[in-house]
């Protein structure tokens, strides 16, 4: 198998076609961000007239029309009808080749192999045959979990392309088998399929599919395959087994292409000179401009050899030239005059944090009820308990880092727009392209080349933008903008510093009768998905993620309280779960102390989901929960439900703490996880392991902070993440509960680290830690405070 | 005048000369003039080691590395260490499938080419000592280790 690293100039006059229609899939995703992907981006699926369709050349191209209930019906691509609107799914070439479009975008999460994988599996397609294609934007590839959109995070791809990839397979397989059981005179009933070919075994016959592609018809009676139709698991060839992922050979000899690769003839390059306050606008709702340029010199800037134009944006001042050193020394010769008095250049991070935490602590304060996770009368519970357990915690804000900084290419020409962009939003991008340079959505063009890293960072469309402006400024010439390392550490749309407060109603004879947890932070949603954010008035699934636990405990109250903080906050490798897991967990930990129980018992008491309680099991005999830790050692736990993910997960860490420092060490982690479907496995459990690594680093050290609106980090030196010799050993396992359901264990191993290590730092010292990261200095304050077990 | 230069150097095994503001990280060079795209920029201050490439045989953040200082220089980079991707890191690598977004991995791969040049049979301490210069913000350390292991055992 390989994949296509796509002719840059490729699409440019493709054959046209019109738009494959789909209508919203019901998956297991919380309902409430279900209800605002729901028909608030209808016009994603008005689709394009100019389509990028596979390399045809001779042979069987199939698209699928998407009914209700995903009812699919295969058809002929160049069949189609100017009424039947389809773009290619795949491709059968007589060579016997099978391309397979990828809709997603490979960012690490191994997604290039996955998705095609699946399709193969059902297609019984020869996996060294196959070819994957990066699919371009287009209605047919949108993702109908995460906002019906073409895009990718929340670890939605295997889940929102589950049914459709198995699917499509299956209705391309029964095309073949169709048309060579028509071909030898036989009932298609006695033909089966093997890797790559249809037999007959009564009559020892087999056609390979691209023998068959050269003849092959959709046939006019196509039935709907349904879920039921595809194969059992028993049958899987490639779902389940480790196949070396399609990508990874060019990742070892410079010829994989991310997006700041992208060549082209006769491109300039560009820089920004960025506002001092923090600016990263989300280019549909606001442009930047409250931080932005007043006034600018560029004298010096325009005599540096090879600047050829400087050009005033909202948020920025853009040197273009024709090599990219030559802009940065052009930025670093403007003088700029920024504008002044936003509300985010009045932000302190530490400020508001005391502000949130004072917010979420006063009960008396009502935030939006996240009514759907509620359940009981939380407020009588409260009133008539013997005892109430609360605690506050808080959590900076911090970033991505990925090791590609944001990039983007644009070229404007022709009244036409093609954005090459490592993006984690097709659809956005191609929305953001259009609002800026005023282009038809048809006549955009957006091109997914690799991503070096995503963690929800590329879900941003500023670097688009960006492209976007620039290629409007020099119309008819393509132009690459590249972020500096400290234009990303200082302009990132950092994960929401929050304050909760967790409050427990315990009866006399130790029963949790209610819990509640009050979220105070700035909205992910109203910054970057309005749409979201005012269909579900107020809610933000993104800020609360993970505040609904599936402990077993009659009444439950969550709140989120909103506050504007004028400082852009976004998406984060498993976002808001960080955090909202950090007080859980925590919290869980501090009552069982309250009750005088053993943490994994209470755990176990209040849970009834049986595969949660499974992980839970399974990763306390890996770790030996029971058994005594030397001196200077214990262990502490956490378990993540993981919602929407649909793969629980018990992490258990063992630390130790240097005293004179206030540095806590972790040692080793224990994670067991059932991921369901573990469609790669080896795969998989690396995800976890990276997550866990992620996991650690935002828990002890990665902080983001901000004076009258600015960054103090600049580069990796002080922002500094996990190197080599940092790392814990690692043990993880994936438990089999023979659930056939995808989930998305891409994020999952990362929230149950920090509060697994401020419990085991507890179980030490009888210090709780509160706030994350559990940096040094904050934990010898804690250690001073309250170190009464601590000597 | 023109305020660039022209610099003559080796950039794996072909003689190149390019012309660029004297200060030019060699990065950009590679990148932009000679279209070598393999190596990548991911700090702009040596604190990361995505840049990494061969300098007269030693590893050296290319991000740091002023063209002006590289007159005659051998250069090799990720596209240069071997000419069908057979060396035993490139396979070893492979072998783990240790990328996952693979942004940095040109230059762990590099970093690490360096060390078993001078020392074919590193332990792991030695590994771990030597790579923790390069940044993998995946965290794919555990399989760089693996990958090192692995190419020192089956050369």
């Amino acid at each position: 198998m390989s994949y296509l690293t796509r002719d840059p100039l490729s699409g440019i006059g493709s054959k046209a076609s019109g738009t494959g229609r789909r209508n919203d899939a019901r998956s297991n995703i919380d309902a409430l961000t279900e209800a605002a992907s729901m028909d608030t981006i209808t016009s994603n699926n008005t689709g394009m007239n100019r389509r990028e369709f596979l390399k045809t050349g001779a042979g069987l191209a199939i698209g699928f029309v998407v009914g209700p209930n995903l009812l699919m019906q295969a058809v002929e691509v160049q069949a189609a009808a100017a009424g039947a609107q389809v773009s290619a799914w795949l491709h059968i070439a007589t060579d016997g080749t099978v391309s397979i479009m990828l809709p997603s975008s490979e960012m690490g999460q191994g997604i290039m192999t996955t998705l095609p994988l699946m399709l193969a599996e059902e297609l019984d397609a020869d996996w060294s045959k196959v070819k994957v294609v990066q699919a371009h934007v287009d209605g047919v590839f949108n993702n109908p979990v995460h906002f019906n959109v073409q895009g990718i995070g929340g670890s939605r791809s295997v889940r929102g392309y589950w049914p459709i990839m198995r699917l499509a397979g299956g209705q391309a397989r029964y095309v073949l088998l169709v048309n060579a059981a028509q071909r030898w005179g036989v009932p298609v009933e006695q033909c089966a399929t093997l890797p790559g070919k249809v037999i007959h075994q009564a009559s020892s016959r087999e056609m390979s599919y691209g023998e068959i592609a050269a003849f092959a018809k959709v046939p006019a009676d196509m039935p709907q395959l349904t879920e039921k139709d595809l194969k059992d698991p028993s049958q899987w060839r490639l779902i389940g087994r480790d196949v070396p992922r399609v990508e990874v050979p060019t990742k070892v000899n410079g010829t994989a292409v991310f997006g700041i690769d992208v060549q082209l003839p006769g491109m300039l390059y560009a820089s920004i000179q960025r506002p001092p306050v923090a600016t990263c606008p989300y280019p549909i709702y606001n442009d930047g401009a409250e931080n932005g340029p007043v006034s600018v010199d560029d004298t010096e800037a325009m005599k540096i050899e090879g600047v050829v134009k400087v050009v005033m944006l909202p948020h920025g001042v853009a040197v273009i030239g024709s090599d990219y050193w030559a802009t940065v020394k052009g930025k670093r010769a403007l003088k700029v005059e920024w504008r002044k008095g936003s509300l985010g250049s009045k932000y302190q991070t530490e400020e508001k944090l005391q502000e949130y935490g004072a917010l979420a602590s006063d009960t008396t304060k009502k935030g939006r009820s996240l009514a759907p996770w509620n359940t009981g009368d939380a407020d009588t519970a409260f009133k008539g308990a013997a005892k109430v357990v609360s605690a506050l915690y808080l959590n900076d804000h911090v970033h991505h880092a990925c090791m590609e900084p944001f990039n983007g290419t644009g070229w404007l020409r022709n009244g036409e727009l093609d954005l090459w962009v490592p993006t984690q939003g097709q659809t956005w991008a191609r929305d953001v392209g259009n609002k800026i340079t005023g282009v038809a959505k048809e006549k955009i063009r957006i091109h997914t080349p690799l991503l070096g890293g995503g963690f929800g960072a590329k879900v941003e469309q500023i670097f688009t933008g960006e492209a976007a402006m620039l290629a409007k400024a020099v119309e008819g010439k393509p132009v690459k903008i590249i972020w500096s390392r400290e234009d990303d550490i200082k302009h990132g749309a950092y994960r929401p510093a929050t304050a909760q407060f967790m409050r427990a109603a315990v009866t006399a004879d130790g029963k949790v009768t209610a819990w509640s947890h009050r979220v105070a932070g700035d909205s992910v949603f109203l910054r970057s998905r309005k749409f979201a954010w005012d269909k579900l008035q107020g809610f933000d699934g993104i800020v609360a993620v993970g505040v609904s636990t599936a402990y077993d405990i009659p009444a439950k109250h969550h709140e989120y309280l909103y506050q504007e903080s004028g400082i852009a906050v976004g998406y984060w490798n498993a976002i808001g779960n960080g955090y909202t897991l950090f007080a859980i967990e925590s919290f869980m930990d501090e009552l069982a102390v309250a009750l005088g129980k053993d943490p994994l018992a209470l755990r176990l008491e209040l849970m009834k989901e049986k595969r949660s309680r499974v992980v839970l099991e399974e990763v306390a005999r890996m770790a030996q929960w029971d058994r005594k830790r030397p001196e200077g050692r214990a262990l502490g736990l956490a378990y993540n439900i993981g919602g929407e993910w649909n793969a629980p997960i018990a992490e258990i860490v063992e630390v130790s703490l240097d005293k004179a420092t206030g540095a806590i060490k972790v040692h080793k982690v224990w994670a067991a996880i059932d991921p369901a479907v573990a469609v790669q496995p080896k795969h998989l459990t690396q995800q976890i392991e990276t997550g866990i690594i992620w996991g650690l680093s935002a828990a002890l050290r990665e902080r983001i902070t901000i004076k009258d609106g600015q960054v103090q980090e600049s580069n990796f030196y002080d922002y500094p993440v996990p190197r080599m010799d940092e790392i814990p050993e690692i043990e993880i396992k994936l438990v089999d509960s023979g659930v056939v359901q995808p989930s998305g264990a891409g994020q999952i191993g990362v929230p149950p680290m920090a509060p697994a290590i401020a419990n085991a730092v507890y179980r030490l010292t009888g210090v709780r830690l509160r706030a994350i990261p559990m940096l040094p200095a904050r934990v010898k304050m804690a250690m001073e405070e309250g170190g009464a077990k601590f000597a | 005048m023109s305020q660039m230069t022209a610099t003559s150097l080796t950039v794996n095994g072909k003689r190149q000369t390019v012309t660029a503001h004297p200060d030019t990280p060699l990065l950009w060079v590679l990148r932009e003039q000679l279209k070598l795209t393999g190596t990548k920029f991911g700090c702009g201050v040596g604190q990361c080691g995505a840049c990494t490439v061969h300098v007269d045989g030693q590893p050296t953040f290319s991000c740091l590395r002023p063209i002006s200082t590289l007159a005659g220089a051998n250069v090799t980079t990720i596209e240069g260490l071997s000419p069908t991707s057979s060396h035993p890191l490139q396979k070893a690598w492979v072998a783990e499938q240790t990328p996952q977004c693979g942004y940095c991995q040109s230059g762990q791969i590099m970093r690490a080419a360096a060390l078993l040049k001078d020392n074919p049979r590193p332990s792991r301490d030695e590994i771990v000592a030597h790579m923790k210069t390069n940044i993998c913000r995946c965290g794919s350390y555990r399989r760089i280790i693996a990958s090192i292991e692995r190419a020192v055992k089956e050369g």
